[in-house]
């Protein structure tokens, strides 16, 4: 079972890898957002330290969208999908394959570009070092309820705006969790309770998001 | 060892084919005839477990299809209409990944070995994307030359190829059944196979 | 036992469900108006004006039954959506696509309601508190499931995809509620306090009881008529639709 989830994990790095400039443009995707709103609301540090927890993460949310529609287009345009399907483990392995894959090649690297985005924003390093580890612990769970989203609008017209509809709402508490996590840093208070309920949101987000995501792949399938 | 019975397929709201019934045993081949939109390929999806029926069963060994599960899926082979080959991977990463995501043992110098036997020598290391749709689906077919798996589920394997890849794969098609191996296949093209029972069955 | 089920079974089927659903939407209607009329009767009549809200608090009549209404559609939604998925009945989506359109408008009344409320009573037509911005999600969630569905084709695969996404909607409902009062604990910056509700006289509680009822009775009566049009629609080339058509178009057919 771990060996099927290795294989479809080291395919999609492979894919990915093949095709850097995806991941490339959702991290600019990414940096340009973030780099907006200073423009939009002045540049007074006071402002833009209490606006950043919330501008990074809800940035973090829009590139992650970014990336999903393709999570399983691709592999439903050119039949692999099918051959998933048939494959004699539980489809669900293979998507939680699939969502790794996912993170490893858009939430790590957010969360490996947000301290440097903080530093824009004038964050504390305490700050910036809260901000990486909340994106670090909280991505994982926006591809795996992402994926139910992809699933779900696999092969349906205007898939990408109507994946943004279904998914967003079900990021909220994700995007409350990470913000608050860091707005509880820069305030001086402590962030370990939300770091702890984002850690249970991403266990149950990527742990349970591929069962109803695998039931979904066999609806759009059939 | 394959039985069907009954079998309903609709689509929207018409019915595709009704009272579907066939039983294929170990050895014999089934051309799956139509003309197009009769639902051939609604059918193989349908016998591999993608899709549902709308009335009907399938029956492996004696057993649904819906009970079996990943039984039944271990001991079935489909080659759709797509390729389900990647563009970005080599003809040799497709092969080994595909292989690995079915579970089978395959090493790279038996991969090496199936390529070249469907003439796809020299090609191993080109991205997929380079080549033509007929040596897209020779690597498609790449996968049969290793296949143990005993029922083949075949969606027109042999459009896009040359005379000698239908040799080819005819020949590959005639080992299977003399292993005691299924075949249910859709074809435009009558081509002869050496061994084996062959059975058709026309829809529509 | 089993004759119950055999029953339950031969009401799953929308040919059956048809006429059995056009019999009781009259009395839903009339149940309807009786409570409506009477609970807008203790509601602007009875009930006294609030010592600190003045007249404006009675707009409470019409918005919790519509914020209630709005949760519990949503988990009957999802309960049809789930029926449907384990036992493939056909009614089950029916029904799920029929109520989902009604918890929209309920949580939309809600909030609208809400704002027209909140404006006197603090000075602001939205605030961030955690009730409201829980049933602004709950719409978007309704949006969603609705969006969802019109986009597929296949009414089949739409109620089935719709079904997995309520269902994956209902898991989150908690969730998003406490995070979403947690996140209002911590920024409990404005004045505003919502949690302390003025005791509220009997007389309000019944006008609200009955106004809820009505809400309930309309939402029954509203979701039974918009499936019977979802039946025909999606049975439009079954003979029973066919025959149903037949009789309803005979009278202007003969003119």
């Amino acid at each position: 079972m771990l060996k099927l989830v290795h294989a479809i994990i080291s395919r999609d790095l492979r894919l990915a890898m093949r095709r850097r400039a995806d991941i490339v443009s959702a991290l600019f995707f990414f940096i340009i957002v973030v780099s907006l709103f200073p423009l939009g609301v002045g540049p007074e540090p006071e402002l833009l330290r209490k606006l950043a927890p919330g501008v990074l993460w809800v940035a973090a949310l829009l590139a992650t969208m970014l990336s999903l529609p393709r999570l399983f287009a691709d592999d439903h345009r050119d039949g692999t999908l099918e051959q998933l399907a048939l494959a004699p483990q539980p489809l669900g392995l293979i998507v939680l394959g699939k969502v790794v894959a996912h993170w490893l090649v858009s939430g790590l690297p957010l969360a490996l570009l947000a301290p440097v985005l903080g530093l824009q924003f004038d964050l504390s390093s305490d700050a910036l070092w809260v901000l990486s580890s909340t994106l670090l612990i909280g991505t994982p769970a926006l591809s795996g309820i992402g994926a139910i989203g992809a699933a779900l609008t696999l092969g349906v017209r205007g898939g990408g705006v109507l994946l943004s509809l279904l998914v967003l709402p079900l990021y909220i508490p994700v995007l409350i969790f990470g913000a608050g996590a860091v707005d509880a840093t820069v305030t001086g208070l402590g962030a370990q309770a939300h770091l702890s309920l984002l850690g249970a949101l991403t266990l149950g987000g990527v742990f349970f998001a591929p069962w109803p995501t695998a039931a979904a792949l066999r609806i759009a399938l059939d | 060892m394959l039985e069907v019975s009954r079998l309903e397929c609709v689509r929207g709201e018409r019915s595709l084919f009704a009272g579907v019934g066939f039983r294929l045993d170990g050895g014999e081949m089934l051309y799956l005839q139509g003309r197009n939109g009769s639902g051939k390929t609604s059918l193989l999806r349908i016998l591999c477990g993608l899709a549902q029926p709308a009335a009907g069963e399938i029956r492996w060994r004696g057993t649904t299809i819906d009970t079996l599960g990943e039984d039944y899926r271990r001991e079935l082979c489909y080659l759709g209409h797509h390729n389900a080959i990647k563009e970005e991977l080599t003809p040799l990463e497709n092969l080994l990944a595909s292989a690995r995501l079915a579970d089978e043992a395959l090493d790279e110098g038996a991969a090496l070995e199936a390529l070249e036997m469907v003439g796809l020598a020299g090609r191993e290391d080109l991205a997929c994307r380079y080549l033509s749709q007929g040596q897209k689906r020779r690597v498609a077919l790449a996968r049969l030359v290793n296949e143990r798996r005993a029922l083949w589920i075949l969606d027109e394997p042999y459009v896009a190829l040359d005379a000698a890849a239908i040799e080819l794969v005819a020949g590959l098609l005639g080992a299977h059944l003399q292993r005691g191996g299924l075949v249910v296949l859709t074809t435009h093209q009558a081509v002869d196979v050496a061994a084996g029972t062959v059975r058709q069955l026309r829809l529509g | 036992m089993s004759n119950k089920q055999i029953n339950w079974f031969k009401f799953a089927s929308p040919q059956a469900f048809y006429p059995l659903a056009g019999r009781m939407i009259p009395w839903f209607w009339g149940l309807a108006a009786v409570f409506g009329i009477a609970g807008l009767y203790i509601g602007f009549l009875v009930a006294p004006t609030d010592a600190q809200q003045g007249e404006g608090y009675r707009i409470i009549f019409l918005h919790v039954p519509a914020s209630w209404m709005s949760m519990f559609i949503y988990l009957v939604m999802a309960f049809w959506a789930g029926l449907g998925l384990a036992f493939n009945f056909r009614l089950s989506g029916m029904m799920a696509s029929a109520l989902a359109p009604t918890g929209a408008l309920f949580a939309f009344l809600s909030l609208w309601t809400g704002a027209l409320w909140g404006k006197p009573m603090w000075g602001a037509w939205w605030v961030w508190d955690a009730r409201l911005t829980s049933e602004l999600i709950l719409l978007f969630l309704y949006v969603g499931f609705i969006a969802l569905q019109s986009a597929i084709d296949d009414p089949r695969r739409a109620d089935k995809a719709g079904a997995i996404l309520a269902l994956v909607g209902v898991v989150n409902v908690p969730i998003i509620y406490f995070s979403v009062k947690w996140w209002n604990t911590l920024h409990q910056g404005s004045s505003v306090s919502l949690t302390k509700s003025p005791s509220m006289a009997m007389t309000m509680l019944w006008g609200m009881l009955l106004c809820a009822l009505a809400c309930w009775m309309y939402a029954i009566a509203v979701a039974l008529m918009r499936v019977r049009t979802i039946m025909l629609e999606r049975e439009r080339h079954t003979d029973w639709v066919r025959a149903e058509l037949r009789e309803l178009c005979e009278p202007a057919g003969g003119e």
